[in-house]
Formats: C-alpha cells, sequence, structure tokens
C-alpha cells in the first residue's frame, strides 16, 4: 500500500495538479481572508464557509486522474496483476489524494495565528478556527472519496473531472433543492419508485442478468408499496428529508458556529468509508467483466 | 507449475476462451500461438489474475489463482500487450515502485532492480524519463517489472508486436535468457517467433486448444501428409508404375524433364521417417536410378494459415506491424 500511496502522491506532486489544487486553494483562502478577517470580523470560521463552493472545482481536479488516467494509460493491468489486494490499492490511492488535499489547509492552518499576531481585527478564536478547519479535512476527506469513486468509473478524464463537477454541483444545492420538494406522501412514494427502477436498472447494467434486476426491482417496489400502504402519514415529507441527509456540504455548517459536530465527523468518515468500499467493488468488478 | 483445467470465458453471448486445459511444466519457454481473435490475450490476462474466467480452474505453483489469488499473483510476472509504463518516472523509479509493490524487502530492493535492469538492458536509460524511451526500450522496462520479485513464471502477451526488426531479434534473445531462470509464456501470432524462441507450443484456435507439443512434433501431428520431389533416370510412366502402389503413396505425379529424367512429385500419407528410403528402395528394385529424392517439409507455418483461413470473416487477423513481424 506504501508503494501505491508514494507514486500516486508523486504522480500529483510531479504534475501541476497537486500544485492547481494548491493555488486555487491558497488563492481563494487570501481573497476571503483579505476581504473578511483583515478589515472586518476575526471569524475565521467564515473564511472556511465560503470556501465550501471551491471544492466544485477543487475535488475534480484532484481526484479526477486518479483511476480513470490508469484506465485511459491501461496502466490499470499492473495493479490488477500486483500481489495486492484491491482495497489496499484503493486506500493507497486515496490516502495519497488526501494528503494532497490537506496540503493548503495545513498552510492555511497559520492563518489564524498570522491574524492574531497582526492583530489587524481583533482576535481570533483559536477553538473555533481549528475546529472549523478539522471539520473542513472531514468534509474534503468524504468528497474526495466521492471523486475518487467517480474517476474509478470513468476511462476518460475529462468525463471523470466533469461528472464530478456536477455531482458536486448537486450535493452543493442539494439542501435548499429539498426545500423545493413536495410534503405529499405520494410524492415520496413515485420518487423512491423512480430510485427503485434506476437501481434495478443499474443492477442489471453491472450484472447483465435481467432476472435478478426484475426480481430485485419488484421485492424492492412490494415492499415500498406495503410500507404507503400499512403507513402512508410516513410518507409524508418522507423524500425531502432524506434528500437533505444526502446534502454533505451542509453537514459542515455547524463547524462555523463553533460547534464541534462530532456526528457530522461520524457522517463524513461513513460517506468516506460508503464510497471507497463502492471503489474498490468497481475496480474488482472490473476484473470479472473486462 | 500451471494447471490450467477446462477453462471458460465469456463476454456476454461471445465466448473468447472455451474448455481450455493445459499443463505448463517448470523451466522452458512455452508459445501460446494463435491468430488475432484466437483468445490468447484473454488466457494471458486470466493467468495473471487481471481477468477473471467464468468456469475452471487455474492453479500456479499449487496455489488456485481465484480461491488464493494473491499467492499466486506472487508466482507470476506479466507484461501485458500494452506495457503497462508510468511515461512520467524514470525506469529506475518505475521498477523500484513495482518491487515494492510486489513486497520485495528494502535490502534486497537494490539488487533486485540492478539485476532486473542488467538483464534486460535498460541499466544505460534508469535515468532517463520512460516517454523519452524508444519502443524497444519501453518494451524491456516493462519485462523488467515483469521479472521483479523473482517470480517462477514470466508471461508476456505479444512482446514484440509493433518492434522494429532489431528489436525483435534483441527481445527474443532476452525472452531465451529469461527462459534459463523462470518458465517463461509468451503469447503470439507470428509463428516464426514461437518457433525460434519456445520448447513448447500450444496452439490456440477460437478459444480452443488445438494442438500441443514441441514445434517439431506439431509439425508431424498436424502436416497429415508428406511429399516428395524425385528426380529419376527412367520415363515418367516407368516412374509412376514403381511408386503409385506403394503402400503409403496417394497420389504421384510424374513428368519427362530434360535428358531422359522424369521429375515426379510423390504425395504419402505415411508421415514415418522412412518413407523416403521405401522410395527408393522401390526404384532401384526396378533399376531406375534416383538422381534427387527430397521431403518438402509441411510447415507449421501451413498448419497455422490453415487454421487462420479457417476464421469466420469478422475474425480474419487484422494486419499488424509488417515484415519486421516475420523476421
Amino acid at each position: 500500500m506504501t508503494a501505491v500511496y508514494e507514486r500516486e502522491l508523486d504522480s500529483q506532486l510531479n504534475g501541476l495538479t497537486g500544485y492547481v489544487y494548491g493555488a486555487i486553494m491558497l488563492l481563494f483562502a487570501g481573497i476571503y481572508v483579505m476581504a473578511f478577517n483583515l478589515e472586518g470580523s476575526p471569524d475565521f470560521t467564515s473564511v472556511l464557509y465560503s470556501m465550501k463552493w471551491i471544492a466544485l472545482i477543487t475535488i475534480p481536479l484532484l481526484t479526477m486522474r486518479s483511476v480513470a488516467e490508469e484506465r485511459h494509460q491501461k496502466t490499470d493491468q499492473l495493479l490488477y496483476s500486483l500481489p495486492l489486494g484491491m482495497t489496499k490499492i484503493v486506500l493507497g490511492k486515496y490516502l495519497a489524494l488526501v494528503t494532497v488535499m490537506a496540503m493548503p489547509l495545513a498552510v492555511m492552518a497559520l492563518y489564524p495565528l498570522a491574524l492574531n499576531a497582526a492583530a489587524t481585527a481583533g482576535h481570533v478564536a483559536l477553538r473555533s478556527a481549528y475546529g472549523a478547519l478539522i471539520g473542513y479535512f472531514f468534509l474534503g476527506m468524504a468528497l474526495t472519496a466521492i471523486g475518487l469513486f467517480i474517476s474509478s468509473l470513468m476511462e476518460n478524464v475529462g468525463l471523470a473531472a466533469g461528472a464530478c463537477f456536477l455531482v458536486m454541483l448537486v450535493l452543493h444545492f442539494l439542501a435548499p433543492l429539498a426545500r423545493f420538494i413536495s410534503s405529499s406522501g405520494l410524492v415520496s412514494l413515485i420518487a423512491f419508485t423512480v430510485i427503485v427502477l434506476i437501481v434495478g436498472l443499474l443492477f442489471w447494467r453491472v450484472t447483465k442478468n435481467g432476472m435478478f434486476a426484475l426480481v430485485l426491482s419488484l421485492v424492492l417496489e412490494g415492499g415500498l408499496g406495503a410500507c404507503y400502504a400499512l403507513w402512508p402519514d410516513g410518507f409524508s415529507g418522507l423524500f425531502g428529508q432524506v434528500v437533505e441527509q444526502l446534502a454533505v456540504f451542509d453537514r459542515f455548517d455547524n463547524f462555523t458556529y463553533d460547534i464541534f459536530d462530532l456526528r457530522a465527523i461520524v457522517y463524513f468518515l461513513s460517506v468516506t468509508g460508503v464510497f471507497l468500499f463502492l471503489t474498490v467493488q468497481v475496480m474488482e468488478r472490473r476484473r470479472w467483466a473486462s | 507449475m500451471i494447471e490450467v483445467s477446462h477453462l471458460t470465458k465469456r463476454y456476454g453471448t461471445h465466448t473468447a476462451v472455451e474448455d481450455l486445459t493445459f499443463t505448463v511444466e517448470k523451466g522452458a519457454v512455452y508459445g501460446f500461438l494463435g491468430p488475432n481473435g484466437a483468445g490468447k490475450s484473454t488466457t494471458m490476462n486470466i493467468l495473471a489474475g487481471c481477468l477473471a474466467a467464468t468456469e475452471g480452474t487455474v492453479t500456479i505453483g499449487g496455489h488456485d489463482i481465484f480461491d488464493e489469488p494473491i499467492a499466486a499473483r506472487r508466482q507470476v510476472g506479466y507484461l501485458p500487450e500494452q506495457p503497462p509504463l508510468y511515461m512520467g518516472m524514470t525506469p529506475r523509479e518505475y521498477l523500484s515502485f513495482v518491487a515494492r509493490a510486489k513486497g520485495v524487502p528494502t535490502r534486497e530492493l537494490d539488487e533486485q532492480l540492478d539485476r532486473a535492469m542488467a538483464v534486460t538492458g535498460v541499466t544505460e536509460v534508469a535515468d532517463r524519463l520512460i516517454r523519452n524511451l524508444s519502443k524497444g526500450f519501453r518494451q524491456r522496462v516493462g519485462v523488467a517489472q515483469a521479472i521483479l520479485g523473482d517470480p517462477a513464471v514470466v508471461i508476456l502477451d505479444e512482446p514484440t508486436v509493433g518492434l522494429d526488426p532489431l528489436q525483435i531479434v534483441e527481445i527474443r534473445a532476452l525472452i531465451r535468457k529469461l527462459g534459463k531462470d523462470h518458465t517463461v509464456i509468451l503469447s503470439s501470432h507470428i509463428l516464426s517467433e514461437v518457433q525460434a524462441v519456445c520448447d513448447r507450443v500450444l496452439m490456440i484456435h477460437r478459444g480452443r486448444l488445438v494442438a500441443s507439443g514441441t514445434p517439431e512434433e506439431l509439425e508431424r501431428q498436424l502436416s497429415g501428409q508428406v511429399i516428395f520431389k524425385i528426380t529419376a533416370k527412367a520415363a515418367p510412366t516407368e516412374v509412376r508404375q514403381a511408386l503409385e502402389y506403394l503402400p503409403g503413396v496417394t497420389a504421384v505425379t510424374a513428368e519427362a524433364g530434360a535428358d531422359g529424367r522424369t521429375e515426379a512429385v510423390v504425395e504419402t500419407a505415411d508421415t514415418g521417417a522412412d518413407m523416403d528410403e521405401k522410395l527408393s528402395f522401390a526404384l532401384s528394385d526396378r533399376r531406375i536410378p534416383v538422381l534427387r529424392l527430397e521431403r518438402e517439409q509441411t510447415s507449421l507455418e501451413d498448419v497455422f494459415l490453415a487454421l487462420a483461413q479457417d476464421e469466420p470473416a469478422e475474425e480474419k487477423p487484422r494486419k499488424r506491424g509488417g515484415k519486421g513481424d516475420k523476421a
């Protein structure tokens, strides 16, 4: 795993990607610090809150090549033939991406201290600032895992970047969008039905087993229908709530209110775990289907 | 060393490899020969652990590739058709990465790297970027990564494709060198390559093993008939009468040549080594002087071409490389 980690880190730092990522992060951090902290409030968390949207650019940039490039260049065949488990390969790649992701954050960790030393806009609350920085790091971990997963689905680096950008965009605006969803139970039922059909189609595409996908869809659909028949009130507003739960970006907000939200950290780690697991599955699956 | 049993690989409705069974013994160079699309790369990929099979088993050094994949893959070094090289690295950096990923202990790392680079002849370009190397050197770096970790089996998928004639000669010499320390399996659609390099040949066609043995054995097994060309000092009728009823002879064509000689072509079904003696005695019994008696070899190439021509239209071999490939 160490070898894979070092190679991935090397490829990020020997190419432009790592530096462009770091430059974008530090550029915007500098702009927001100037705008908010140098002449205004001493609240460093508002800088991090404003920097959430930058993930729309930086996460695709950071993760797009990680697996898609290997597939495109056919170097993934080396990875498949190595006496290493796929989990170790994916973890090695992921940890290298997280290392690069954390580098500008390490530089930004100096900003609260620098602001306090300059004392231009009052005293920066260090506990709150570093709490938010840790929260931002965990948010970055979750988003990086999602980006790595998307890269593992693609063979074209540009497509991987585009798809990752779209997913980040949707995730970023998920909470505001969820508010527009009707709270009617029937709307929730229809939305879940569509999701079940999509899951069935995905299973069919992955397993090439139409009967299995059909049976799975019917079982899920049956369960959904039974639940709705027995408990129609429970469906009221349920889809909106589920969508809100998926709004990864908004989980960070508590950190900017001086709350060290452990539940959010567990959430970020769970998202990371799920997407790393899915990445391993996608790559292992390719051994069967390629 | 390797036992493949009833191996089948299907892609949807297309069967790439069907019920393949063979054994690879330790310490020889095996050639996996077949036209393009015959299922060679699929089989190589399965042996290297890059691809799972639909049915069947593969055991490498006693480890089942599907049940104990890590232990089995530890026994194998693999060079795919397109060498899996990171262009932004130097051969030394790249090989160091592969060696560590294969679990070569740190204390042996430098020694293994130096040995692999020396064997494959990449020491002189060890610190140049791979993207700046010629195709021949890239192939050598690919072979070097395959032999790192000292695997018992080295699998090379079409190792000379796209190389110029000189590079082909060099890579073939390298493969023969590797055969002294490893069991080597190489796939190729080029007959001359397999004949020049391999101790044993596995001939595959439409995903099935159609023949196996040494190149010489295969020629004997598969040729079916041997043709003799004879020049004798007699009339064509005499020559024909002397030979056409001989056991094993299937056809005799005799034509008058210059100076009262006859040029005859004798087709025989008897592939035994003493057929030429029988023909010679049959002519001398009738006091016909034999001026020339020549066995015409039916080469492996004839058999291979027959297989290739037997392919359906969509599987006709693509032209890859040029005359250099046949060098």
